[in-house]
């Protein structure tokens, strides 16, 4: 029995003064504490510093001496974090119609886009955190490499780090955007791995898909972000329109869709 | 206060709610009763803006829901207490809430203890919930923010006994202090109890509506003679109409009107009192069975 008699206490309606909505860095907070307070959630996001230190340690165990900087034990686990953080996203979205907690969630905030905004601030901070993580492991790694005969050198161009923020926030939010348009976790899931794929093996496959493949595979156009290079205006012109593509539209569509849908 | 005027929620042709308007007054218990699949749990998502009505309008406290700064000050919703994600804590769970209504931490302590959760169950996870202890949940949760307003979707169900004469208690007390209370259940004898007003809902439609001590007014008279066939002569030659019961006749008038025939036709009586039992069951089921028949063959 855990339930204990209940108190004879009385619940009075307080007549306050009219309570102002909540703001979207409250909201943003709770969606944070969202992603973290459920076993699924803190293991996800385990689990994606975990793939972090093992690509590390990998390196330093199988990488050449000269190879150990800082810079590459950085860039190598920015991939395996990205397959995960969308992952997250999509999770974050639809949780809420998986688990039926949209039902209290747009009942205390109706303004449903709040909501929706609030998410998708949660995510970024998330995609923002990992790539911490990844620079702190990094760092771990080259100090470790320095003590054990490894090159140890510090040196990271600025706009590496600025490329690794834009990749994995920007895997997030697609996967945020699959989530918000098909609702519902194993489809949104399977749709943002599966769709690309298909897309990228057409691409090659198909010989009139290849020039906008060129533009339109993710997998293609992100690739410059994993160098030092500047990119050139091209290369940031086919990121553009592959986003636009996998990116806004879902956002879009989805964020339509989820004003619209009946909470039950 | 909560004002519904001519909602109509229709899904391809088969309206799931029609027309439906009603309105609960402060200090009072509303009781919206129905059988399943009446639009009772429809009609409530449409006055909570989760589900967009086809035509008509909610107001909640004088303002359509979706237009409350902060709904969870104002209102208390339960709609489904299985609706909590199974992997959080029933404390986390009111934790969040409290975050978003921007309360202070300890309304959720204080909400747990007034349900009846103790810090052991606050601690385990919603998935170890019984449905009782859900219910409890959802109600700490619609009270967290002291609304002024409640609207709760059959919460009695799963509660023990003990449990559903508690909280008829804390309902009736809420109102009785000036708030409003909508509770809908198909578990007739749970409304009677507690409220003051009955909207009677069937295949959408409203079928009756209005202050409970009428509505069960209307249930007839139950006499009883001795010699049966004077009776039914003598209230034949009064006009009034008279059905075989169990217990005698049931005639469709008052004591009143039932007595001075019998007392016209010199018949002496043996019984003659409200028709109860069946009460608001009886009204329930009249009102709302060709409904539900329907419902259920469509």
């Amino acid at each position: 029995m855990t339930t204990t008699a209940p108190a004879a206490g009385a619940v009075a309606p307080r007549h306050h003064t009219p309570a102002s909505r909540p703001s979207l860095l409250r909201l943003s907070g709770v969606e944070l504490r969202k992603l973290v307070d459920t076993r699924a959630g803190r293991w996800l996001l385990i689990t994606i510093g975990l793939i972090a230190a093992v690509v590390v340690t990998l390196q330093l165990i199988y990488a050449e001496e000269a190879d150990q900087t800082f810079g590459s034990f950085f860039v190598p686990s920015l991939l395996p974090v990205g397959v995960l953080l969308p992952v997250l996203g999509i999770l974050s979205i639809t949780s809420e119609w998986s688990q039926r907690t949209a039902l209290t969630t747009y009942a205390l905030v109706p303004r449903r886009e709040r909501v929706v905004t609030a998410k998708l601030v949660a995510v970024m901070v998330a995609a923002l955190g990992s790539v911490l993580a990844s620079l702190a492991l990094a760092a771990v790694g080259t100090l470790v490499a320095s003590a054990t005969g490894g090159a140890g050198t510090w040196q990271l161009d600025g706009s590496l780090i600025l490329n690794a923020v834009i990749l994995q926030v920007t895997s997030v939010l697609m996967g945020a955007a699959f989530g918000l348009l098909l609702l519902n976790p194993p489809l949104a899931i399977v749709g943002y791995f599966l769709l690309p794929t298909v897309w990228g093996v057409l691409g090659e496959m198909v010989r009139p898909l290849r020039g906008p493949s060129e533009w339109l595979d993710t997998s293609k156009t992100m690739e410059p972000l994993f160098s030092s290079d500047a990119l050139t205006g091209e290369q940031w012109g086919r990121i553009v329109v592959s986003l636009l593509v996998w990116m806004v539209l879902p956002l879009a569509a989805g964020l339509f869709r989820t004003l619209r849908r009946e909470v039950s | 206060m909560i004002t519904v005027e001519n909602l109509t929620k229709r899904y391809g042709p088969h309206p799931a709610v029609d027309d439906v308007s009603f309105h609960c007054e402060p200090g009072t218990v509303t009781g919206f009763l129905g059988p399943n699949g009446a639009g009772k749990s429809t009609t409530m998502r449409m006055i909570c803006g989760l589900t967009a009505p086809t035509a008509g309008r909610a107001t909640v406290s004088g303002r359509p829901y979706r237009e409350l700064p902060n709904p969870g000050r104002e209102v208390g919703v339960l709609l489904d207490a299985s609706a909590q994600h199974a992997g959080r804590t029933g404390r986390e769970a009111l934790t969040l809430s409290a975050y978003t209504m921007g309360l202070d931490r300890r309304e959720v302590a204080a909400k747990l203890d007034l349900v009846g959760l103790n810090a052991v169950a606050a601690k385990r996870r919603v998935r170890a919930y019984s449905l009782g202890m859900r219910q409890r949940l959802g109600l700490a949760q619609a009270l967290l923010g002291d609304p002024r307003v409640l609207i709760l979707d059959e919460p009695a169900n799963g509660l023990d006994p003990e449990g559903i004469f508690w909280m008829r208690g804390l309902l009736r007390d809420f109102a009785d202090r000036g708030g409003t209370v909508l509770l809908s259940s198909h578990l007739l004898r749970e409304v009677e109890a507690v409220a003051d007003r009955l909207v009677v809902i069937g295949g959408g439609r409203i079928v009756a509506q209005g202050d409970k001590n009428e509505l069960l007014a209307g249930g007839g008279t139950v006499v009883r003679a001795r010699d049966r066939a004077a009776l039914r002569r003598a209230l034949e030659v009064a006009g009034l109409s008279a059905a075989d019961s169990s217990e005698g006749l049931l005639v469709q008038a008052d004591a009143e009107a039932v007595g001075q025939a019998a007392a016209d036709a010199g018949v002496a009586l043996a019984e003659l009192r409200p028709a109860s039992g069946g009460g608001l069951e009886q009204l329930f089921l009249t009102l709302t069975a060709g409904e539900s028949t329907k419902e259920a063959v469509r």
